[in-house]
């Protein structure tokens, strides 16, 4: 007797495809996941395409376009469960940063015909539009932690996935403090973990790329570089990178620095 | 011109090939979407009597604006922030970026730093073109849908291709922290300069990969091609140091093009159509041109290594190739190049006494261009005292083919004419990617709309 076996199907908004390719870059695994589920819309893999609905959805790209803002329901309804792979698909990613700017100034910028572009003046995160199931961080996702959502998802159980900092990967790999051995800034105690303390393990500070982890304390780190010699206009840089939008680093920013208007 | 949107109604998911025959004179064929390249774009054409009337690489990945957000970000942000323009090619974005900013300090690096980066290059172009070669492009030779599918039939070939892009990816992991948006890079060299002796692992790989590569130009050499040539401008850099272009070299074209990188915008222009979020490129007076893999091989074969020269020779492959088909095997040459250039740098390397140089921020402009896998990839940057950008412009390789792309298909239908209509829209497919379109940098991914006229 033959399982049917479940569908998945990747889905890209604004992005720059480096989370769905790191679907593809699991070149030992691949060829097993694809003998376990049935791939039914991967198209920068497959022109192979089947329609929905699909049990699982993987979302990269954050939503940009009013054109988006109606497809992402639209994937919605069609899939089971929907994960939401990287910091775009997250948290709005680095093109968030239009969220504190003036988006007809900006498109003026890149664009000789602004009036060819059709475009949101924010960038959301999916979970913004649609009910999420899983958010997958990182900026790009880790291969690793991919390969156990889709492996929980096949068992039907919850992916275990940590959500302590950075802080404690560095730990666990033996790293030397890279603020306490060598002054520099490090946004591992406010990051969720994930990378296994890339960053610190080539001895440089954490960038926080993987986002906020749980109940982290942006503004006390803040304060606490400023006194270790930090400018405040770097530390908050520090903080507008590819999670800027991330409720937690939008509101460590709006402290450090009251004059930034929210937009709504 | 209308109904062909509304009925394709899963514009976005669907990516079917459907036809419709309209009443009245017009007749509507639309091919949704195509796959396997690395974006979101389509593609239009519109026939008449016979005629191709218009083409049109419709590029409609929303667009993000990154020149208008670097303003502000200091110099050294910057390529952490560029390499998130292509999750394909971050190293790329990182190394122009670098190359630029460098060139507004001042800023000369030392040998080893160089080796380093042209190494970690190397494993992107290992990474990126095994990529496109077995999972992209190879299943249109063979009829499949994908790389997956292409398994069934040949799994011993499509492991060799994971296997092969897995070398590249450790290269890059090893040298960079990570495969994509590598986090070791910074503008003075590096975060963490390897020592000589952690190397060993790394070169049993290559050794490996250099082999595979081989096979690989033997297996897509044999490939039946569409008898079909253009004659292009071909553009790409011409290295100072001996050797193939990669990270670094100044412009030159088979048509007499040779000049600096800061002189690039006074060749070269961009302008701003309807139909897509990414700019075209031209040169100035003279319309489209090439870059990429063929433009490479075609006026670098004299600085390839001479393994990689005698074995494209073996197989008849010398310049010049105008069959853009044929991209496929000077990629799958490349990749044998970059293994075959990785272990030699390898073997002259001396690690360095500090893995970066000092870098202190001026007012100055700053001009850089290297090779991406796909093609020369040009980067400006205007800053401030406090070393924040104040102007950034940067010219991706799809946006630079694109004009190139819609040319090849207006000839290329026009002598197909007669071939059944699905068959001529997938060979339209294969075409684009014989460009390895990276759409996610030009702004992204296809479909493929005709438009007949009776």
């Amino acid at each position: 007797m033959k399982r049917k076996k479940p569908t998945l199907a990747v889905w890209k908004f604004a992005s720059c495809d480096g989370c769905q390719l790191t679907l593809l870059d699991c070149e030992d695994e691949l060829l097993a996941v694809a003998g376990q589920v049935e791939i039914a819309n991967f198209m920068e893999a497959s022109r192979a395409v089947m329609g929905g609905p699909y049990d699982l959805s993987l979302v990269e790209g954050s939503i940009t376009t009013p054109h988006d803002a109606k497809r992402i329901q639209e994937v919605r309804k069609q899939s089971k469960f929907l994960v939401t792979i990287g910091a775009c698909a997250t948290s709005g990613g680095i093109q968030a940063l239009r969220n504190f700017r003036d988006i007809k100034e900006m498109t003026k910028v890149v664009y000789a015909r602004p009036d060819y572009i059709d475009t949101l003046a924010t960038s959301t995160p999916i979970a913004s539009h649609v009910t999420v199931d899983f958010e997958l961080r990182g900026c790009p996702i880790d291969k690793r932690q991919l390969i156990e959502v889709l492996t929980a998802f096949l068992l039907g159980k919850r992916p275990g996935i940590p959500t302590h900092s950075v802080c404690q990967e560095c730990k666990i790999r033996g790293n030397v403090c890279v603020m306490v051995a060598h002054q520099t800034p490090c946004l591992g105690p406010i990051t969720h973990a994930g990378c296994g303390a890339l960053c610190p393990s080539y001895n440089r500070g954490c960038y926080g790329c993987f986002g906020p982890k749980e109940t982290p304390n942006v503004e006390k780190l803040g304060t606490w570089l400023q006194d270790h010699g930090a400018k405040n206009a770097d530390v908050i840089r520090s903080l507008q990178t590819f999670n800027v939008w991330s409720e937690p680093f939008r509101e460590g920013v709006a402290k450090l620095n009251p004059k930034v208007e929210l937009k709504k | 011109m209308s109904s062909d949107k509304k009925n394709s109604g899963q514009k976005d998911s669907g990516q079917k090939i459907s036809g419709q025959r309209n009443p009245g004179k017009t007749r509507t064929i639309e091919v949704n979407y195509l796959a396997r390249v690395e974006g979101e774009g389509g593609l239009k054409i519109k026939v008449k009597g016979g005629h191709v009337q218009e083409v049109q690489l419709n590029i409609f990945e929303p667009p993000r604006f990154f020149e208008a957000l670097l303003q502000g970000r200091r110099y050294d942000e910057a390529p952490d922030i560029t390499s998130r323009i292509c999750g394909i090619c971050p190293v790329a974005y990182q190394m122009s970026t670098i190359s630029a900013m460098e060139n507004a300090l001042g800023v000369t690096v030392d040998l080893p730093i160089r080796q380093l980066r042209r190494m970690l290059y190397c494993g992107e172009w290992v990474e990126s073109h095994t990529l496109h070669v077995y999972m992209l492009h190879a299943p249109d030779f063979l009829g499949y849908e994908s790389a997956i599918h292409m398994a069934k039939q040949f799994p011993e070939i499509v492991k060799r291709g994971l296997q092969l892009k897995k070398v590249g990816n450790e290269l890059m992991q090893f040298l960079g922290g990570r495969e994509i948006h590598p986090i070791n890079v910074r503008v003075g060299g590096f975060y963490r300069a390897p020592l000589k002796r952690e190397f060993k692992e790394i070169v049993q790989r290559l050794l490996w990969a250099r082999d595979a590569a081989l096979e690989t130009v033997k297996w897509v050499s044999d490939f039946s091609f569409p008898d079909w040539e253009r004659d292009y401008e071909f553009v790409c850099l011409r290295a100072t140091d001996p050797v193939y272009p990669i990270e670094e070299g100044t412009f030159i074209s088979n048509k007499g093009l040779a000049i600096d990188v800061n002189d690039y915008e006074n060749w070269f222009t961009e302008e701003h159509v309807a139909h897509s979020t990414a700019l075209q490129s031209s040169l100035k007076g003279r319309g489209a041109y090439l870059v990429g893999p063929l433009a490479r091989f075609n006026l670098n074969f004299d600085r390839l290594s001479p393994l990689v020269q005698e074995t494209a020779k073996s197989i008849g492959f010398v310049p010049p190739i105008r069959n853009p088909f044929k991209s496929i095997i000077a990629r799958s040459l490349e990749i044998l190049y970059a293994c075959d250039e990785t272990l030699r740098l390898i073997e002259e390397y001396q690690s360095p006494s500090v893995p970066s140089i000092a870098t202190v921020p001026r007012a100055s402009i700053g001009f850089g261009a290297t090779e991406a896998p796909r093609g020369v990839l040009y980067h400006r940057y205007r800053l401030d005292d406090n070393g924040l950008i104040q102007e950034a412009k940067i010219v991706p390789p799809t946006s630079q083919n694109q004009k190139s792309v819609e040319m090849d298909l207006w000839q290329f239908v026009e002598s197909r004419m007669s071939l059944p209509k699905k068959e001529l829209s997938w060979q339209c497919e294969q075409a684009v990617r014989n460009y390895d379109p990276c759409i996610s940098c030009a702004a992204h991914f296809m479909e493929v709309r005709w438009e007949e006229i009776e």
